[in-house]
């Protein structure tokens, strides 16, 4: 009978992970991959894993893509579940990204500035032909003759003529955090940033390209962006002064964006801001595009587009949760389905009553 | 599980969900924002029921996990299996023995009994989501009682298709005061919200809401005097269990469209079952 | 120093078993529960410092009265909690009679916002009695204690009629707990002998 076959759900999960693992190692004639060969070639995904994961930790990165087949976002999920569980020893201090040891630092408003132009290890330039002597290539490439260096920043220049607006001023409160605490609008900076460090990167590209669409008058300036290590530093209350704990590898970009000026502000530029684990270009620039257009209230600018709505933004930016939500459509809903079954007979039923 | 706290989440996670679940327990019907953790379930698929169920769970308890009425059904089994991994604590089947029922889109239709907490998973915990998506809005709504909203939804729908068009997740007034989501169950189960002996907690992991409805509770369905609320189910009895008073599921039996009808409700299906079996051998 | 009292024996499962005990307690207005047997610190009975150990923490701003105050290290000890003023306490713990309104009631978005007031009284069981209705209870149930503050049945209907703000309050005696939620109404039944 059809209704008993439905039983047996606990063999049928068993035999579906057997199944998933055989499926996961492939071929077995073919090498497995080894974690430390996928944080080390595949280092852009890992990279994406870590900042959607909000865990930076390489090794455990790449065992979350070797497990989930090479899904980003089930790979970011399983770092985040683990996460979730690692108990907070300290708080790190804020990160200052003007001193960190650069590969990669280009700015679009200048022709030349201090430090110079440096275009690191990017595609950018590369034309996009397959290259089918890859797997052949021999094992170690040329050696890279250039050193990580600290830049100033870009934006010094502009700031002294206070072209530019200035850095919001530091504060003391602790910033919030939305793995802890829920989300509550209006969202402040500190978590709207946090957000969308951590948000889906095609989310936040589709968003800051409609910005660039004229869904949400944005008029955006690469003012700098910049990869390199920044040192982490805790301050142990028991110390008294800060230590520096490691090096981490960060995106960061700081867009520029007209402004005409407001009653209360001089006609200025204004700032978007973008910053993440690892290197992802494409990720930071969507992020300060995405983030600029949220500050729209704040600089009294009507607020039309889907980007420049907060609680639009920050409620579907997180793609662990989009995919939970959308996936969970998998699931029995016949009880719910008959319910509906049930009431569009009855409708059916009436609406043929009053025909005839 | 070595290397995991008691039921998966470390304490102080568990204080703070405790403590939304009093408050919750205080104000009847009222959404609770909690800190909702990442789970290792993915969300829509019970995180926020997992995780109401580990913060009240202790040894003594006897958990009982149903997707659509079903134990045996694949989400169903992997919960109950979560917690066994996790827990270690009982699990049973039958609604009578468990001190604890996770469900997914379902009340028992075995009653429940004092001393019982039916968990339910939500997956959107605002009535009113559908009608207006934003939270702002809808947290202003519940504040000043201004339920206008959806008295107009269900007005336009008794207007356009001479009933209310929503047959599950249908909205309920809880305690007179607030307008309450029951979760995605069949409108058939609603009556059994009201002035329930068991407490009812409801868990909103994505959303990241706890709510809940005490014992001996008044819950209304929403309805209007001249189209007063009516809940419905398939016509028919159980192809397995005779019965004319459960909640049916239409399971198409071969590839000429047979249908038959059997309780949503594996549980009190078996136990008529067993029961008409014993009556049967003693006649 | 108090703080040589210890906390919970086993935390997991004690500070389980105590939070069903409260839980049961707000949803059944009234009813009175037993909670895991602990050594308390001075001036605090057994249940409410277990309530303390179950609910307390880094994040809940407590307030405590004068007598409370006894018992100050051992809850920074062994909760965390900061001290706070009354009209920033998430939880109050009060040894003697009380205000209720000097605690956040919570807003009309956010009536959660509200404090939950651990409230010692000499005996839970008998006592004055008070009759109990609304939310958790099929019928108006007697719930009987001694050392309520006198006035506390006015005060309650004022706390009570600002639903869906409001505080709530968990009485503790002994090793015995019963609970108040703000929906609870209640009237006095008559005048125990104490």
């Amino acid at each position: 009978m059809a209704y008993v076959a439905v039983k047996g759900g606990e063999r049928a999960i068993d035999a579906a992970h057997a199944w998933l693992a055989a499926e996961r190692r492939g071929d077995p004639a073919v090498p497995a991959l080894t974690t430390a060969q996928i944080a080390e070639q595949l280092g852009r995904a890992v990279d994406r894993v870590m900042a959607e994961g909000s865990l930076y930790d390489r090794e455990l990165a790449a065992l979350a893509i070797q497990q989930a087949q090479g899904d980003l976002i089930e790979a970011a999920f399983l770092l985040r579940a683990y996460r979730t569980t690692l108990p907070r020893f300290a708080y790190g201090r804020p990160v200052d990204t003007a001193a960190m040891l650069a590969i990669r630092r280009v700015s679009a408003i200048f022709k030349d500035l201090p430090g110079g132009q440096v275009l690191g290890p990017t595609y950018d330039y590369t034309h996009r032909l397959l290259d089918f002597a890859l797997p052949d290539a021999p094992a170690a490439p040329a050696e890279v003759d250039a050193e990580p260096q600290p830049l100033a920043p870009a934006f010094g220049i502009l700031g002294q003529e206070g072209l530019v607006e200035p850095d919001e001023a530091k504060s003391d409160d602790a910033p919030g955090d939305l793995t802890r605490d829920p989300l509550a609008f209006p969202a402040a900076r500190d978590v709207r940033l946090q957000a969308l460090a951590r948000g889906d990167e095609g989310f936040l590209l589709a968003l800051g390209y409609l910005t660039q669409r004229g869904y949400g008058n944005n008029h955006p300036f690469v003012g700098e962006l910049r990869v390199g290590e920044a040192s982490v530093e805790i301050e142990p209350p028991e110390l008294g002064f800060a230590i520096d704990i490691g090096d981490v590898v960060l995106t960061e970009c700081q867009m520029v964006n007209q402004f005409t000026g407001s009653r209360t502000a001089p006609p200025q530029f204004t700032r978007g801001y973008g910053l993440c684990f690892g290197h992802s270009e494409r990720r930071v620039m969507g992020m300060a595009l995405v983030d600029r257009a949220m500050r729209g209230a704040e600089l009294g600018e009507p607020a039309e587009a889907p980007a420049q709505d907060v609680e639009f933004v920050l409620s579907h930016c997180d793609n662990v949760e989009a995919t939970g939500f959308v996936e969970h459509l998998k699931l029995p809903h016949y009880v719910d389905f008959q319910s509906e079954l049930e009431t569009v007979r009855r409708m059916r039923a009436d609406a043929e009553g009053t025909s005839k | 599980m070595s290397g995991y706290n008691f039921a998966y989440l470390d304490e102080q996670t568990k204080r703070m969900i405790r403590r939304a679940i009093l408050k919750a327990v205080a104000i009847p019907g009222h959404q609770i924002p909690f800190g909702s953790r990442e789970m290792p379930l993915p969300y829509g698929w019970g995180t926020g029921g997992i995780q109401v169920t580990a913060s009240i769970l202790g040894p003594p308890d006897v958990l009982k996990v149903i997707d659509q009425g079903a134990d045996d059904t694949t989400n169903a089994v992997s919960i109950r299996r979560f917690f066994a991994r996790t827990a270690g604590v009982a699990t049973t089947t039958r609604t009578v023995d468990a001190t604890i029922i996770q469900t997914r889109h379902r009340i028992p239709e075995t009653p429940l009994h004092e001393g019982q907490i039916l968990v339910y998973q939500v997956p959107l915990p605002e009535p009113m989501a559908r009608l207006e998506p934003s939270r702002a809005e809808t947290t202003r709504m519940h504040g000043l009682q201004e339920y206008g909203l959806m008295h107009v939804k269900l007005y336009e729908d008794i207007a356009r298709y001479g009933r209310v068009a929503n047959s599950y997740d249908f909205p309920v007034m809880v305690n007179g005061r607030y307008l309450m989501s029951p979760s995605p169950i069949p409108a058939f189960d609603n009556p059994k919200l009201h002035m329930s002996p068991a407490l009812q907690l409801f868990g909103a992991g994505r959303e990241k809401r706890i709510y809940a409805v005490p014992p001996y509770t008044a819950v209304r369905s929403l309805d209007f005097d001249d189209h007063p609320f009516r809940a419905g189910r398939a016509p028919g009895i159980c192809a397995l269990c005779g019965a004319d008073d459960s909640y049916l599921d239409e399971v198409v039996t071969d590839d000429q469209g047979t249908r038959m009808f059997v309780c949503s409700d594996t549980d009190y299906c078996n136990e008529r079952a067993a029961a008409a079996a014993i009556q049967g051998n003693a006649a | 120093m108090s703080i040589t009292h210890p906390g919970f024996p086993d935390p997991v499962q004690d500070s389980q078993a105590c939070f069903r005990a409260v839980l049961d307690a707000m949803a059944r207005p009234g009813q009175v529960h037993t909670v895991t047997a602990l050594d308390p610190p001075p001036m605090l009975d057994a249940a409410t410092a277990a309530v303390l150990l179950t609910l307390a923490d880094a994040d809940t701003p407590i307030w405590l009265d004068q007598a409370a105050m006894a018992a100050r290290d051992w809850i920074t000890f062994h909760c965390g909690a900061p001290i706070a003023a009354a009209t920033a306490a998430t939880l109050a713990l009060a040894l003697e009679p009380v205000r209720l309104d000097a605690f956040p009631a919570g807003t009309d978005d956010a009536p959660e916002l509200s404090a939950t007031i651990i409230l010692q009284v000499a005996a839970l069981g008998r006592g004055a009695a008070f009759e109990l209705s609304g939310p958790g209870l099929a019928a108006p149930a007697i719930l009987e204690v001694d050392g309520l503050p006198a006035g506390f049945v006015a005060e309650w209907a004022a706390n009570h009629a600002l639903f869906p703000r409001g505080v709530d309050v968990i009485l503790c005696a002994g090793d015995r707990i019963a609970a108040l939620p703000r929906t609870v109404q209640i009237r006095q039944a008559w005048f125990g002998k104490a």
